[in-house]
């Protein structure tokens, strides 16, 4: 058992909505980005001394660029509908966690600064004025979002706290209070290629030694390319699928699917990344810049597809903004999406046939699926809505025997996030971590309880490494948490496709 | 001219203007705001003639909040179905012939009220009552259910305790219409129904009453699921240069 300073959540009979505990969670707050993490992203190093001023300039900016920014700050009746659906409210009960509450954080400015109402009446419309105290409830609370989108899916006009806090976030960095984990890994990758700062000649060594390794256990000649121009496919993979257990799994899996498809693919040492961490902290340019990098990739080794590893917020920049941060993507085969995710590949292979797999290989699983916040509510895998929800279960049941779903109201586009995604998935917010987890542990020990589920198959990253921390505080082994790719690597017939 | 009537001409005259120019101005400002990215929540439909159906099932039927809470969704049809029906039926103030769609609807209007006043109450009682409501609840939210309260309790005692002289209301309405003034009817309760008609119709462009034009401009509902296929860029970001290897 996981060391615990703090109270993990009892996980009850069904998911209860906890009473209200105000400031339950008014210290937690990640660390802030050093002076050198802020500069290397061009933002002031330290908070900037009009920082009131250039903070509701830097709103007024955003309010002109973004229609979802201001309709959605105007539209808010406060019906409360988002206030029990947040998995961090649902984890800590705090009330600012409440989607609503969260929002009007950021809303209580707009509308002093912004809207007639709060200019003349601010006490009652809930405006208020700018000052340090709220900087720092701004910073503590926007960093307990992780911007997965489950409020809008229940808002009655859509309103998306992601767009909120990213905004918010934005205007932090804007006045030099950055967040050390995101701002500093977005360095790593506009310098090295990776969220990991792993320089080339370490991730070539890494690939060599996953060849060997394949080898050894199936006799296959698998290969890991990095930067073979020509090949048919760029392959952008989450970093840690390098590294991190269980995600390299998932990457054997991949390399097993090609091979067998007989697709020549790449890995790049230049845009070794498919993590864009730009999103999370809204800016526009700087998430310009990383998927700027996967292009000149793609056209330097003359590829003629791209294609994403499991990875949820990166697939979301993928499907939905690449072509417009990156495109147009005319110099590739025009036959094929662009671009397109691993499981939309495999799903293919195994619908023609291409592929033969065998699934009493996981008959000591049985699986259930977390669909990761990000594919559910942003993107889109297949021709038809709601593919992003079929293909995934589907490599899956076709790579196993043994498939059980989670309660209907904690899947598909009611996914709850794993409580480690938007930049969150950082030590010092591990408490918040562990509570937001809840709802998704108990729907999980449900369908253990009932099916005796003992795996649960993800296709983001830090979906799998923020279970692989917070399983064990919930008493599930933290190995219960796999790749899907891993479910396919296990059950694909090599060699014997005839 | 009574004061009274030049009072009530200049009040809901200027009223309707602020109304028509504030919420004009907002969606306008709306229209002009680039959504730079697509973020339609998924699944979401891949044409825009799917696009349609989903907003007209949002404005419709309230589908989302329908997913999220049966008891508000059942309040929120009751107040704003009840609404529509009331506002139909008070066409008949407004056209002369009046319609005889107008003529059918009357019935149901007394029903709508009371629908609408059932579905305030309901609202209400929720805010008061359930401690997450009232959390994120300003002066702001409960004064407008009481505004809307007001407007539904004083238009039933108009009609069951304190009849007025609907011909001569009518004239007055067709007479501001035609900028042919005629006298407003002295009944204390028909005049402190319609200052709180002109009060909402003044509140709207500065409160939460900008939901209803904003759910046809909410990017989350009204962008097709098509950004693969279809290169999405706003101006400001078609500017943009540098801040990568070009390419």
């Amino acid at each position: 058992m996981a060391k615990v300073d703090f109270k993990v959540p009892a996980v009850e009979e069904y998911l209860k909505t906890p009473e209200l505990q105000p400031g339950a969670m008014a210290k937690s707050a990640p660390f802030k980005a050093a002076p050198r993490h802020q500069e290397a992203l061009g933002f002031p190093g330290e908070l900037v001394e009009d920082w009131e001023r250039r903070a509701v300039a830097k709103l007024a900016d955003l309010l002109k660029k973004y229609r979802s920014l201001r309709v959605h700050l105007d539209a808010c009746v406060k019906c409360g509908s988002c206030a029990d659906k947040c998995q961090y409210f649902l984890g800590t009960g705090d009330p600012k966690n409440m989607p609503v509450a969260r929002q009007d954080l950021l809303r209580s400015i707009y509308r002093r600064h912004f809207t007639l109402a709060g200019k003349l009446f601010p006490r009652l419309v809930g405006a208020r004025d700018l000052d340090p105290s709220v900087l720092e409830e701004w910073y503590g609370y926007f960093h307990q979002c992780s911007q997965c989108r489950r409020c809008s899916v229940f808002c009655p006009y859509g309103i998306d706290t992601a767009e909120i806090s990213m905004a918010a976030r934005e205007i932090l960095d804007e006045i030099g209070i950055g967040q050390k984990y995101c701002n500093e890994i977005l360095g790593k990758v506009h310098t090295l290629g990776n969220n990991l700062g792993l320089p080339a000649p370490a991730l070539a060594n890494t690939l060599e030694g996953l060849e060997e390794d394949v080898k050894e256990d199936t006799g296959a000649d698998v290969r890991f390319p990095l930067d073979v121009q020509g090949a048919e496919v760029l392959l952008i993979a989450p970093s840690a699928d390098f590294f991190a257990e269980p995600h390299i799994d998932g990457l054997i899996g991949y390399a097993k699917v090609f091979h067998q498809a007989g697709v020549s693919w790449t890995l790049s040492s230049y845009a070794s990344e498919a993590a864009n961490f730009a999103m999370f902290i809204g800016n526009y340019e700087q998430m310009r810049k990383v998927a700027l990098r996967i292009r000149k990739a793609a056209i330097d080794l003359k590829v003629k597809r791209i294609i994403v590893g499991e990875c949820g917020h990166a697939w979301r920049v993928a499907y939905s903004f690449w072509n417009t941060l990156a495109g147009p993507f005319d110099f590739l085969d025009p036959r094929y999406p662009v671009p397109q995710h691993i499981i939309e590949f495999t799903h293919d292979l195994i619908e023609r046939g291409a592929i033969k797999l065998d699934k009493e290989a996981n008959d000591h699983m049985r699986v259930t699926f977390h669909d990761s916040c990000n594919v559910a509510r942003a993107t889109r895998m297949g021709a038809r809505p709601g593919g992003q929800f079929v293909l995934p279960r589907e490599v899956i049941k076709a790579s196993c025997n043994h498939f059980f779903d989670m309660a209907p109201e904690t899947i598909g586009e009611k996914t709850f996030c794993c409580g480690g995604g938007g930049g969150l998935l950082t030590d010092e917010l591990l408490e918040l971590r562990v509570k937001g987890a809840l709802p998704r542990m108990q729907a999980l020990r449900e369908v253990h309880k009932e099916h005796g589920v003992t795996h649960m198959a993800a296709i983001c990253a830090i979906c799998k490494s923020q279970f692989s921390k917070v399983l064990p505080y919930y008493e599930f082994p933290m190995e219960t948490i796999v790749s899907v790719h891993q479910l396919v690597s296990n059950a694909i017939q090599l060699g014997k496709n005839s | 001219m009574p004061i009274l009537t030049v009072i009530f001409a200049l009040l809901l005259y200027g009223a309707a203007a602020v109304f028509v120019v504030g919420v004009s101005y907002r969606v306008f400002t709306y229209a002009r705001t680039p959504a730079p990215l697509k973020i339609p929540t998924m699944p979401a439909p891949v044409t825009r003639a799917g696009v349609v159906f989903r907003v007209a099932r949002e404005v419709g039927l309230f589908e989302s909040l329908f997913k999220s809470s049966k008891w508000t969704w059942i309040f929120a049809v009751m107040f704003h179905l009840g609404l529509l029906l009331e506002v139909l039926r008070h066409l008949r103030y407004f056209i002369q012939p009046i319609w005889f769609w107008v003529v059918l609807v009357q019935p149901f209007g007394v029903y709508g009220g009371m629908m609408m006043v059932a579905g305030l109450l309901g609202l209400l009682g929720r805010r008061l009552l359930i401690a997450r409501v009232r959390y994120i609840s300003q002066p702001s939210d409960y004064l407008i259910l009481l505004l809307l309260l007001g407007i539904g309790v004083s238009g039933f005692a108009i009609t069951f305790l304190h009849h007025t002289d609907i011909v001569s209301f009518k004239a007055f309405v067709l007479g501001l219409l035609y900028f042919d003034w005629q006298p407003v009817p002295a009944n204390p309760l028909l005049l402190a129904h319609l200052s709180m008609v002109a009060a909402l119709l003044i509140v709207f462009p500065f409160s939460k009453l900008l939901h209803a034009p904003g759910v046809f401009f909410s990017p989350t509902r009204n962008q097709v699921d098509d950004a693969r296929e279809r290169r999405h860029l706003a101006p400001w970001a078609a500017q943009l240069t540098g801040g990568g290897d070009e390419v």
